[in-house]
């Protein structure tokens, strides 16, 4: 497993210490005894609006895809970034393969635990699309948009 | 018909390169076929029993003739020379070689077309009314709603691994071709008291092992809303579906176990939070995709066509099919020519390379080059003018396209079941043949009048039977392939779903079944109703009995 991060449009390999990780349910049971946590993990089954406390205290937000399937993740990226103006770290765990780390960074993660083998691959997936038709957590104009900006170029 | 611009051009190409690389990490062994499995599946290329079968989308059913004649180039140059019109519009193609099929895409994309979410846990290829933008009974054409609906879901990067796969229908008229009651969501653009247009939103129909027609979870949606709502119900759905178990998986199930209300409750919530989030299209890109499916050059013409009538006085042929495969346009002096893909014996939606270019030719020249695929696997002339209507038959006929049955008992629809489905338990083609041989007689066909026959080879339901007014289910009970009949379904405006009719029935008895149901509507039929009107007069009794006294 790599630990790749996103910046301006490509991944990198990055070497950090181990995060402390504290799980939501866990943090809400007892705050104080997890003053020092940096990373919260939140499984793919919680509802963002229940969650009703600050996040802005963690510099990452680790989301799980047990199964790469199992595509809950993508929604609660988008909701923590647009919804709740999260703007520290979210991450990708669990089955995070090349072909879908394209959507991931559409819906909001810029972390990811990488588990296939080839890092510099998983950056190409990133640019195999030039455009997007719809707007989602990355600030990518989507296509509509940009044919407004020719039409009123012309 | 909508064009590409750029933007949709550069997304299919890369695609179609993305899917290359793809298919070159498979054949170079980098990925095995199970991580290779959900890649293709992506893009319509399924692993049948004896072969990769690739599906082609066809956007709400619409092809010109240029993209029609590459369908037939297609199929001869990467298949056995045909293709098959599927219950979604689309066309299948049963024998490509895995190494053939990223060719096969780029010249697809030549005429802008792709196998883009044609399978997989994703926002499938939406449906519509096949006679969009010819009946005079809608209220208003569904296709650009369409399409501004094949571009929001087109790589969605959130909805792309839902639970399950996720189909939408949208009709603009009141009679319903497209099935909207038995889709994930189903659209009907309407017009409310206000005078103003909107949608009717229904949500959780479905067929399969668990069949369900879907609840209205909101009865005016302003159009300008269309995709902001949508996200909203996908995101639900994407959260709160379930994923422990794929039989259950559906939105139906979902809207089902938590009730329409709630459901519809959580839906309005979200849409509360996204409704102004810049989803939904601003005016200036609506009437940019409307101007492409503005009403093409229509000449002014007399409503009725003397060289029409005169041609049915000599043609008996012909009139029966101008009675049974054409139906009014909203413009005068032109009619909507359907073509069926169900000759007497024949596999239903199957079309050979010849034809298509037979289709191609006729629709360039008689039907201002349009062309669509109906849900019930038959095609589509939507434009032509009535003077032309001979001409058009005699090319159809020409290339055994002329069949006279639209609607009709062997206007039958099937799914390819184990004829070529890995996941079949009975064969379907072969009962659909044999069902439409003992009916041959297009008289006596026209005037049974509309019976609609649904078959499907397993429980998934791909041949809809639980909607067809009778159905027929194959199970295989202990090796041998046995059919179950259901009675009085519709997948239509008056959407129902059928009842089991009693034990399984063998292979042999199944076709002698239909047509002891139909000596019961015979005999029991009042003026003009339809076989479904006569069993939903009568109940299910009389139809049980005779099909099982002293059998």
């Amino acid at each position: 497993m790599k630990l790749l991060k996103l910046s301006r449009g490509r991944l990198f390999p990055a070497f950090e210490e181990p995060l402390a990780e504290v799980s939501l349910d866990a943090w809400r049971d007892n705050p104080q005894e997890h003053a020092e946590a940096t990373a919260l993990t939140i499984s793919n089954d919680t509802s963002l609006a229940d969650i009703k406390c600050d996040l802005h205290g963690f510099s990452v937000i680790i989301l799980d895809f047990p199964a790469f399937k199992d595509g809950r993740a993508y929604s609660q990226a988008r909701l923590l970034r647009e919804r709740y103006g999260y703007t520290g770290e979210i991450r990708a765990r669990g089955d995070v393969l090349r072909d879908q780390i394209f959507f991931m960074a559409r819906c909001g993660f810029n972390g990811f635990e990488f588990s296939g083998p080839d890092a510099d691959d998983a950056s190409a997936a990133l640019e195999e699309f030039s455009f997007a038709y719809q707007p989602a957590a990355d600030g990518i104009a989507p296509v509509w948009r940009k044919r407004l900006g020719r039409a009123a170029a012309a | 018909m909508y064009r590409y611009d750029e933007f949709d051009a550069t997304m299919v190409a890369e695609r179609v390169a993305q899917f290359r690389g793809q298919v070159a990490r498979r054949l170079s062994g980098d990925l095995t076929e199970d991580q290779f499995k959900p890649l293709r599946l992506m893009n319509g290329l399924y692993l049948q029993l004896h072969a990769y079968m690739l599906r082609v989308a066809v956007p709400y059913g619409a092809m010109s003739s240029k993209q029609m004649r590459r369908l037939g180039e297609v199929a001869r140059k990467y298949d056995r020379g045909y293709g098959h019109f599927t219950t979604r519009q689309n066309i299948q193609y049963n024998w490509p070689a895995l190494v053939d099929v990223p060719d096969l895409l780029d010249e697809l994309a030549d005429v802008e077309m792709h196998a883009i979410q044609t399978s997989g846990n994703c926002i499938r290829n939406v449906t519509s009314d096949q006679y969009a933008g010819a009946t005079a009974e809608e209220i208003e054409d569904p296709r650009p709603y369409c399409e501004m609906i094949r571009q929001w879901s087109t790589f969605h990067p959130e909805f792309s691994f839902l639970p399950r796969k996720f189909k939408i229908a949208v009709t603009a008229a009141p009679h319903d071709r497209a099935a909207v009651k038995v889709h994930d969501i189903g659209l009907i653009l309407y017009k409310n008291d206000e005078g103003e247009t909107g949608f009717e939103v229904i949500v959780g129909g479905g067929l399969g092992r668990t069949p369900y027609v879907g609840h209205t979870i909101r009865k005016f949606l302003p159009k300008e809303y269309l995709l902001s709502y949508l996200e909203a119900i996908l995101r639900v759905y994407n959260l709160e579906g379930r994923r422990d178990n794929m039989y259950k998986a559906r939105i139906k199930i979902l809207v089902n176990s938590e009730g329409a209300d709630k459901f519809a409750e959580a839906v309005e919530a979200e849409w509360a939070q996204i409704k102004d989030n810049g989803i939904d299209l601003p005016r200036e890109e609506i009437a940019r995709i409307n101007d492409y499916f503005a009403p093409p050059a229509f000449e002014t013409l007399s409503a009725e066509s003397a060289a029409l009538e005169e041609k049915k006085a000599a043609d008996k042929d012909f009139a029966r099919w101008v009675r049974a495969n054409t139906v009014a346009h909203k413009i005068p002096g032109y009619a909507i020519a359907n073509i069926s893909l169900k000759p007497i014996g024949g596999i239903p939606g199957d079309i050979s390379d010849v034809q298509m270019e037979a289709v191609a030719d006729i629709a360039e020249k008689y039907s201002l080059d349009e062309i669509r695929a109906t849900h019930e696997q038959n095609l589509v002339l939507p434009h032509v003018k009535k003077d032309d209507l001979y001409a058009v038959y005699k090319a159809l006929k020409e290339a055994d396209l002329a069949t006279a049955n639209i609607g009709m008992v062997s206007d039958i629809i099937a799914c390819p079941g184990l004829d070529y489905c890995s996941l079949a338990n009975a064969r379907s083609i072969p009962i659909a043949q044999r069902i439409s041989e003992r009916f041959a007689d297009l008289g006596q066909q026209e005037e049974l009048g509309e019976i609609k026959i649904k078959i499907s080879g397993c429980i998934n339901a791909c041949g809809h039977h639980h909607v067809g007014h009778i159905g027929i289910l194959g199970v295989d009970k202990k090796g041998e392939e046995f059919y179950q009949v259901t009675l009085g379904g519709s997948g239509a405006e008056d959407a129902s779903l059928g009842e089991i009719a009693g034990r399984g029935l063998s292979s042999d008895q199944v076709v002698d079944a239909v047509e002891k149901l139909v000596g019961v509507y015979r005999q029991h039929r009042q003026d003009n109703e339809r076989f479904l009107d006569t069993y939903r007069r009568l109940g299910a009794d009389p139809f049980k009995e005779a099909l099982y006294e002293a059998a």
